[in-house]
Formats: C-alpha cells, sequence, structure tokens
C-alpha cells in the first residue's frame, strides 16, 4: 500500500492505526492539522503540539513533532509555558470540547485574552467519548447523555463565541465533514501571529450518536453538512440559517502579540 | 572573589539563590505568604533575558513552569498551602514525565485558607504524599535567610541532576524574616545543567532505563522529536498498558531518588557528640530548638540538635543511628504530629520519641520546648 507524503512526513506510522471508534470524525480533524503543517512548510523541529486528556488528546501521540500529552484542561496552560518560554517555537494545541470549555474553561479564556502565538484546534464531538458518554458543555440541551438521561438541561456553549469575546484574534468554525475547508482555517491559524481559535465539528457515532438516535457515522457526517451554514451565507439569507450551526471565519484582526510585547521590556535592558 | 554582603528577606533570598543557579523562566500565581519570590522574579529575569509569567491560576502555574522546562529552561514556581495542593495533579505529571523544576511552598497555617499570614509546617506529608500514586520526592527545607539562598541552589542541581520537580519548603517566619546574606557567585563547577542527548534523533529513548536511572531530557525544538505523557510508557515516552513496563518504569522513578539518599540527604548536627536527648526539628521550629539545646546543657541536660535540611528522601539511616545511641529523641515541628510518625517508624525501641507541636499561628518558643523536654527526659 501506498503511503501518502502527508503521512509519511507528519506521522508516526509505527505508532497507527489509532485507538478512535470506526465512524469518528477525529481522524479527519488530525489529518487536516497534517495537512495544513506541510502546506506551510514549517520546520517540524520546531512545531510542538500539545494536548489535555480526552479522545482528542490522543492525536499528538501519532504525530511527529515535538509532543505532549498533558493533564485534563491544562493544555493551553502548558502551550503558554513552552511558548512562552520559547517563542521560536510553533506551538499547536489540540483539545476537546470537555477539555477546553469545561476543566479548562480558565486557561482557555485567557490565551486568548492574553493574544499568545498559539493556534488551537478543539475537536468538538459534543460528548466525553472516553469516560464512556457524559454530556459536555456543548451537548445540544435536551439530548441525552450517560449522566443526562433523561435529556440535557445545561444551555450549549457556543465556543467560538466564547474565543472571540475573550480576545482571540482568529476565530473559525467548520465540520469533519468539511476537510478542505478547516484545512484552510488551520493554515489561517498558524499564519495569524496571535491566539488562533478553530473548532473542528466532529462526530462521535459511539456515544453520542447512539445515546441520540442520530444513525450511523455516514449518517452522523451528511448531518455535519445538512445542519450547518456558512456565516457569509447567513447573512445574506438569515431565514437559510434559522436552526442551523453557523460556520465560517468569524474574527481575524490584527493585534499585538503577547511574547513580541515581552520581547519589548527585555529589550530595555539589552540597551543598557 | 569579593563578597556581596547583603540585608534579604527569606523569599528575596530564594530568588537570588534561584537566578545564581541558572533561573530563566518563572510562571506563578499571587499567594501569601509566596507572592514576594513572584514580585522579584518578575523585575529581575527580563534583565538577564529570562522571561516570568503571571498565569491565571495555580494550576496554570504549574503547568506553564513545567512547560518553560521543557523547552530547556531553569524553571520555578512559588505559592503557599491552598496552592500547593491546587498544584498537585501536576506535580505528580512532572514526577512521571521527569520534568526538572522547583516548587516553592512557602508554608502557612491550614487546613483550608487557615492562617494565611502565619507560620505553619503542615505541609511535610502533603510534600510527600500530595500526588496520587508512587513517585519520587525531594523536599528541602532551609532555616535561615542564607541558607535559602545556598539550598535554592541544591533545589535546581538536584532537578537537572535527577530530572525531576524538586519541592522547596520554607515556612512565613524565615520567608518574611530579614537577615545578613553574602550573595558571593556560585562558582561555575557548582551548577549542575541536565545531562542532555547526543546520539542519534531517530529512535531517541527519551525515558531510557540508563544505569544510572535518569534518562539524558532533550530541548524541545532540539531535533529530537519525542513524545511526553503523564500515561505509563515505554522508554521512548509512548503510553503503554503493559504491566511489565508500568512495574519497571515506576520502580526506576522511585529508585533514582531513594538509592541515590547518600547524595540528596543533607542534614546538621549539633551537640549530637555525647547528646542524651536529641530534638529533631526543621526550618523555623529548628531554630528554637538550637536555643533549647543550649539553655537546656546550661541546666545540665545533655541535649543536641538533629535538623534535616533534606525532608524527602527520609534520613532514615541518621536517625536510626541517633536512636540507638540515646534515650530520647524530641520531635517538635510547627503541625499536630507529620515527620515524628517517620522517626518512631525508623527508631529503635529502647529510645523514647516524644512529639511537641503546635498549629495556633505561633512559632515555638525556647521556654515552652525547654519544659517539654524536661518532662520527656524525666
Amino acid at each position: 500500500m501506498k503511503v501518502s507524503n502527508i503521512v509519511k512526513d507528519n506521522f508516526r506510522e509505527d505508532k497507527l492505526p489509532h485507538i478512535w471508534c470506526p465512524g469518528c470524525g477525529h481522524g479527519i480533524l488530525m489529518h487536516a492539522i497534517a495537512r495544513a503543517i506541510s502546506n506551510k512548510g514549517l520546520d517540524r523541529d520546531k512545531v510542538v503540539i500539545v494536548s489535555g486528556i480526552g479522545c482528542s488528546s490522543r492525536a499528538p501521540g501519532y504525530m511527529n513533532f515535538n509532543t505532549l500529552h498533558t493533564t485534563h484542561g491544562r493544555a493551553l496552560a502548558f502551550a503558554t509555558g513552552i511558548k512562552m518560554s520559547q517563542p521560536d517555537l510553533h506551538v499547536i494545541v489540540i483539545t476537546g470540547d470537555g477539555d477546553a470549555a469545561a476543566i479548562g474553561g480558565n486557561h482557555l479564556i485567557h490565551a486568548c485574552r492574553r493574544n499568545i502565538d498559539i493556534t488551537t484546534i478543539v475537536f468538538n464531538n459534543n460528548i466525553y467519548g472516553m469516560t464512556g458518554g457524559q454530556y459536555s458543555p456543548t451537548t445540544p440541551t435536551n439530548d441525552y447523555g450517560t449522566t443526562a438521561p433523561y435529556g440535557n438541561i445545561d444551555k450549549t456553549f457556543d465556543l467560538c463565541n466564547l474565543a472571540q469575546a475573550a480576545g482571540a484574534t482568529y476565530v473559525a468554525r467548520s465540520t469533519a465533514y468539511h476537510a478542505r475547508i478547516i484545512e484552510r482555517y488551520i493554515e489561517n491559524g498558524l499564519d495569524n501571529k496571535g491566539f488562533s481559535f478553530i473548532e473542528g465539528i466532529s462526530v462521535c457515532p459511539t456515544y453520542y450518536g447512539r445515546k441520540n438516535k442520530k444513525g450511523g457515522a455516514v449518517d452522523m457526517m451528511k448531518g455535519l453538512k445538512e445542519n450547518t451554514v456558512d456565516i457569509r451565507i447567513a447573512n445574506k439569507k438569515p431565514e437559510l440559517a434559522e436552526g442551523k450551526l453557523l460556520i465560517g471565519e468569524f474574527h481575524n484582526s490584527e493585534e499585538e502579540e503577547y511574547t513580541a510585547r515581552y520581547d519589548k521590556i527585555i529589550e530595555l535592558f539589552e540597551k543598557e | 572573589m569579593e563578597k556581596n554582603i547583603r540585608l534579604l528577606q527569606g523569599n528575596e533570598a530564594c530568588v537570588e539563590g534561584a537566578l545564581a543557579a541558572g533561573m530563566n523562566f518563572f510562571a506563578g500565581y499571587p499567594i501569601t505568604p509566596s507572592t514576594e519570590i513572584a514580585e522579584l522574579s518578575a523585575q529581575k529575569l527580563p534583565v538577564i533575558g529570562g522571561r516570568f509569567i503571571q498565569m491565571e491560576d495555580e494550576i496554570a502555574g504549574i503547568a506553564a513552569t513545567l512547560g518553560g522546562a521543557l523547552t530547556g529552561k531553569k524553571a520555578m514556581t512559588a505559592t503557599s498551602g491552598p496552592g500547593f495542593s491546587l498544584k498537585q495533579e501536576n506535580l505528580g505529571y512532572g514526577y512521571m514525565a521527569e520534568i526538572p523544576c522547583v516548587v516553592v511552598n512557602v508554608q502557612r497555617g491550614g487546613p483550608s485558607t487557615g492562617l494565611p499570614t502565619s507560620p505553619a509546617q503542615g505541609d511535610i506529608m502533603q510534600a510527600k504524599w500530595g500526588t496520587h500514586g508512587d513517585h519520587p520526592v525531594i523536599a528541602l527545607y532551609p532555616n535561615s535567610v542564607q541558607e535559602i539562598y545556598e539550598v535554592t541552589v541544591d533545589a535546581f542541581n538536584l532537578a537537572e541532576k535527577y530530572r525531576t520537580p524538586v519541592i522547596l519548603l520554607l515556612d512565613e517566619v524565615i520567608a518574611h524574616m530579614r537577615e545578613k546574606v553574602d550573595l558571593t557567585p556560585i562558582k561555575d563547577k557548582e551548577i549542575i545543567n541536565r545531562k542532555k542527548p547526543n546520539g542519534s534523533k531517530e529512535n531517541f529513548l527519551a525515558y531510557e532505563n540508563t544505569e544510572d536511572l535518569v534518562p539524558p531530557m532533550a530541548d524541545f525544538g532540539s531535533g529530537y522529536k519525542y513524545h511526553v505523557t503523564g500515561l505509563v510508557h515505554d522508554e521512548f515516552g509512548f503510553p503503554s498498558n503493559n504491566s511489565k513496563i508500568a512495574d519497571v518504569q515506576i520502580r526506576r522513578l522511585v529508585d533514582k531518588v531513594e538509592k541515590n539518599k547518600d547524595d540528596i540527604v543533607k542534614f546538621e548536627e549539633y551537640k549530637l557528640d555525647d547528646a542524651e536527648v536529641v530534638l529533631i526539628a526543621f526550618g523555623s521550629t529548628s531554630r528554637t530548638a538550637k536555643e533549647s539545646v543550649d539553655n537546656l546543657r546550661e541546666e545540665g541536660i545533655k541535649a543536641g540538635l538533629f535538623r534535616p535540611i533534606t525532608i524527602w528522601p527520609f534520613a532514615d539511616k541518621q536517625i536510626k543511628e541517633i536512636s540507638e545511641k540515646v534515650n530520647n529523641i524530641v520531635v517538635t515541628e510547627m503541625n499536630l504530629g507529620q515527620y515524628v510518625n517517620e522517626v518512631k517508624r525508623v527508631s529503635s525501641d529502647k529510645c523514647k520519641v516524644d512529639f511537641y507541636g503546635k498549629v495556633d499561628g505561633h512559632l515555638i518558643t525556647p521556654t515552652e520546648l525547654n519544659e517539654f523536654v524536661k518532662e520527656a527526659v524525666k
């Protein structure tokens, strides 16, 4: 079997196959990150990929870079230490909806606020998969999880709104269905000198799908196409967006990056 | 070498020691009574081209410290009681992933928010068992401002030598007390830097079972693209469920400290040669105990002091020897009995071990300790 250059260049082939269930969307998102890194021609020795805990966070182990699989929710805090201490490294964080928005929510808003140059990709599958299907901050209201046997009473967290409000300078959302589009968003995130937040909607047929009668993997993947609408279309024809999830590039601004601001403090003393 | 004599607070001496040891990264979160360590680090690090960051919470403080250490920096964080509790999970990560750094815990009254501005020694056992699972612990505890300067250097050196987080215990009294300090520069040869790999960048064994139990560590960004995880991992660093690999790895982690006790355990002995009763104390309490030894000797009681500077690993050999020679040991701590239980564990049956403790936020005074020892030896 011929192995693509994307796999050869970016993956630890001896660590594959991955642990994700058949039909999981995470592999598509992981591959999109690899393509974005290849497209950008980043120096692989200088790329650090950091994750927390959960299904999403197993991704770095398969990827042939400097990889750090940290504690639950803390990927951004470790990543901030790495970027702050060695700003020439390209720091990428792979995290999940529970990891980023529940246990790691505080780190997320502060990483956004600082505008530190880290590209964060959230693999959002709307559920805690690794622990067996408990509801997460992005589980839709009224949907079911093993800890929401009578329906989820929580309000769903819009992570892109959160990231933008907290100060991220690049914010975008796409899905595992839109593999080429999210690849481009990740490239844009890598280009942005500042904090980039890319939400990748994934699918979990094993837990979320089964609990909520969403059909099989193919049905769920089709659902990503059918139940989303690009923000540019939604802006022109709001009626098309009714009841659908907005995808697209929500925010892109230029602001001074955090480690660059600190460099200026160091420079004060170099002049003396 | 020219002398550099200064009047400094304990927390300030800690930062001076850290800088002398090569600290170039600090990440932390403000908490009384450790805050001056962060403040002075913020002031001094950019001047030498180092970097400081105040994180959003205590957990992030140690996480960023570990992140900095992975890029090759000599990194430190500082905290106190409640913050030390919050840091425990990532401290365990640091032991498991073998990431050298220094974690300062300026002890204050607990439990919970406790007595934020009062001294205590209630974190002795937390320093050893605060994080879950079996793990190696090196914890040092100086007792003067001068010694804080020197022992902070030791803390960095041990972290680098054994590739592990090192806990530096202080208490509110020695952290805020001001004393004369000789900041004579530390000679280069007294500074230890972590062992780095020089072999092939392919198939690098980041967690090799080396003979000395401490595998070399590569900086992130240096071309050794390895994997770091808190899961049980093989010698490459990749997660493993293999029970043999788990057993070998966890035993090596613990052994790299336990089998090097002769190198790690430091202590002070005071008037032990002819002592019949030996006081055991550390940190600010040991200053009281030293005064008591002199007072008791004036009253004809042959007292001595054993002061562990290394709290963990435990000085079992030294304390066992003492217990075989003397009739009485009196352990005194600003808690309700922590280190004393370890002393009892290793002591000879013939030696009586008594404990004098206090948790009201006040230092133990020589007068009250004198009275207690006199009763104990009756």
